[in-house]
């Protein structure tokens, strides 16, 4: 917000002070390769999706059908199911990624021994490849030979098939995606904790206040923006998953953790390619009626503060 | 004061404790399993391997399939590379503009690169259009499809950075008689080091650890880059974990090289969502 306004500001007396250095200096054409880009890659499909979402389509002729694709995704269960789980997976993922990543960044910038050590070790999944961390977790949670359920199992307790349950699978790969994604919100969340002045600490120790009342009336309002960057970058995240699902359980057992992203790519494999596309309209319209709100929303708090 | 410090021990010993079972347990697994035979690596496992087969796992991997492993170590290399070098030079040209110059244009461009950030791209209409150009299941053509996803990221972080670049060294350049083509390229362009060097950081382990797209625009064995090949390596041959992981191993070591390296610029890049305002 800030950013914007003292950037108009800037750009306007600017162009007062150099009215001509401004028109020679900085030539329009110096969009032209990316809006190219941009028009051809991004804006005429997403635009083209509108209509061939209302088609029966084989890239090579259409019919247009109508809203039948949209009524057969949310009839079927096997595709409604993915619009379920996807919300689930979304909102899930990121609810995790605050709460753990907040709690680990507070216990980071305490003056604990080794935490520069431990940040380079949660931030290190984030830059594996989603496939590889997928395969490496089918085998550490394989039911009979996996070592997570070898360690259970040590504890007494047998360990439920994690990627083979149909009531687990979904909440498996939740897990995994909080595990590799937790790197991310937690170093926004100590950059936010590192910008509160430690005065604020010390004020509230004076006054006698408990460790637990400083973290609520000090760290939590004061973390709010890193809070918005986590909740936002999440959401989007999570909402579009695709990786990490097809390499764990490519959507099964069934259809038990299919997300829109998944019913997509099978739509495109099975030939429905105006499904498919349905689909991708409907991931579009939940990203969308989610993001907008959320966003305007973290921003108007951040105007009032 | 002393029970505090040995508080701190305490947790902090704890803490690294947890997170070395959590996070460090499942990579040793990675590498422990890379170096077993193919029947040992199928009992999963956390254990020294009773015979060491390294070598042979790599040489395995890398030869199986008439080097498939290999031209996909190309291939993906060749991607990276093409697209993040003309990502960073198309980027940086929009940022600068859009950060300078006010126009109608920006505005546009400011809706754009946040719808950009927001929605999920069309994949099938785009899939339509790559085959309407002929640049379908081609390495152009993902190449292009990698510089468009990766704009609207990297055109914000470029834009943050000119913001403190001062006006007057533009207009130096200017009066000293230099094209805007040379002052974008041989003023403004070296000055922009540090962010170059993020978006490059970033988006190489961006683009290199890509599955969906090349799944979608580059189908085939010809051309497969190392995600692909990896996926496809474990839908076709589950049982051979130990060429699996030795496979996980390979195309983990250039993102952790990278990590090593520009530990800082990564970190900088990914959470440069937090510093909005």
């Amino acid at each position: 917000m800030t950013a914007a306004t003292t950037e108009v500001r800037a750009g306007r007396s600017g162009k007062a002070r150099t009215l001509g250095v401004s028109r020679h200096a900085y030539p329009l054409w110096f969009y032209l390769p990316a809006a190219v880009l941009f028009l051809v890659f991004f804006a005429i499909p997403t635009f083209a999706s509108f209509y061939f979402s209302l088609t029966r389509w084989t890239l090579f002729d259409q019919e247009f059908i109508g809203f039948e694709n949209y009524v057969q995704f949310f009839r079927e269960p096997q595709l409604y199911q993915g619009f379920i789980n996807t919300l689930i997976y979304g909102f899930l993922t990121s609810g995790m990624k605050v709460v753990i990543g907040l709690a680990l960044a507070v216990l980071l910038t305490s003056a604990l021994v080794g935490r520069h050590f431990l940040r380079s070790v949660i931030f290190f999944p984030v830059l594996v490849s989603t496939i590889g961390v997928g395969i490496m977790f089918k085998a550490l949670l394989d039911p009979f030979d996996g070592i997570v359920n070898g360690a259970l199992e040590t504890l007494g307790i047998t360990g439920p098939g994690w990627l083979t349950d149909p009531d687990l699978a979904l909440y498996s790969i939740i897990g995994i995606d909080v595990w590799k994604g937790l790197g991310i919100a937690c170093l926004i969340y100590i950059a936010g904790l590192v910008a509160i002045p430690t005065e604020y600490y010390e004020a509230a120790r004076v006054d006698g206040a408990s460790k637990w009342a400083a973290f609520k009336s000090i760290t939590l309002p004061l973390v709010k923006p890193a809070t918005g960057t986590v909740i936002i970058l999440s959401l989007i995240g999570g909402l579009r998953s695709f990786d990490l699902i097809w390499a764990t359980t490519g959507g099964g057992p069934g259809f038990s953790s299919d997300v829109i992203g998944s019913v997509i790519y099978k739509q495109y494999q099975a030939g429905f390619y105006g499904l498919s596309t349905a689909g991708n309209v409907v991931l579009f319209v939940v990203v969308t009626v989610i993001m907008v709100p959320i966003s305007l929303m973290l921003n108007k708090r951040e105007v009032e503060q | 004061m002393r029970r505090e410090r040995t508080m701190r021990w305490v947790l902090g010993i704890a803490a690294i404790a947890v997170s070395i079972v959590i996070f460090i347990v499942p990579f040793i697994f990675i590498v422990l399993q890379a170096m077993k035979t193919r029947q040992e690596a199928s009992e999963l496992a956390f254990s020294w391997p009773r015979q060491l087969a390294f070598v042979e796992n790599l040489i395995e991997v890398i030869t199986q399939r008439d080097y498939i492993v290999a031209r996909a170590f190309l291939n993906s290399t060749i991607l990276t590379v093409a697209s993040v070098t003309l990502l960073v030079v198309i980027a940086a040209m929009v940022g600068y503009v859009m950060q300078r110059r006010a126009s109608k244009i920006r505005t546009v461009a400011n809706f754009f690169v946040l719808a950009g950030l927001i929605i999920p791209p069309a994949v099938v209409p785009t899939v339509w259009v790559l085959q309407t150009l002929g640049l379908f299941g081609t390495l152009p053509g993902l190449i292009l499809i990698e510089i468009t996803f990766g704009l609207a990221f990297s055109i914000l972080l470029f834009r943050a950075f000119v913001s403190t670049i001062p006006r007057s060294l533009d207009e130096a350049a200017i009066i000293d008689g230099a094209s805007p083509f040379r002052l974008f390229f041989a003023v403004i362009m070296p000055l922009m080091k540090p962010t170059v060097v993020t978006v490059i950081v970033v988006q190489s382990v961006q683009i290199f650890n890509d599955f969906a797209n090349p799944l979608y625009f580059l189908p085939g064995d010809d051309n497969a880059t190392v995600q692909l090949t990896l996926y496809n390596f474990q839908s076709q041959s589950s049982n051979q974990w130990n060429l699996l992981f030795m496979d996980i191993l390979l195309i983990t070591i250039p993102p952790l090289v990278m990590y090593i390296f520009f530990n800082r610029q990564i970190v900088a890049g990914m959470t440069s969502g937090a510093v909005k305002g």
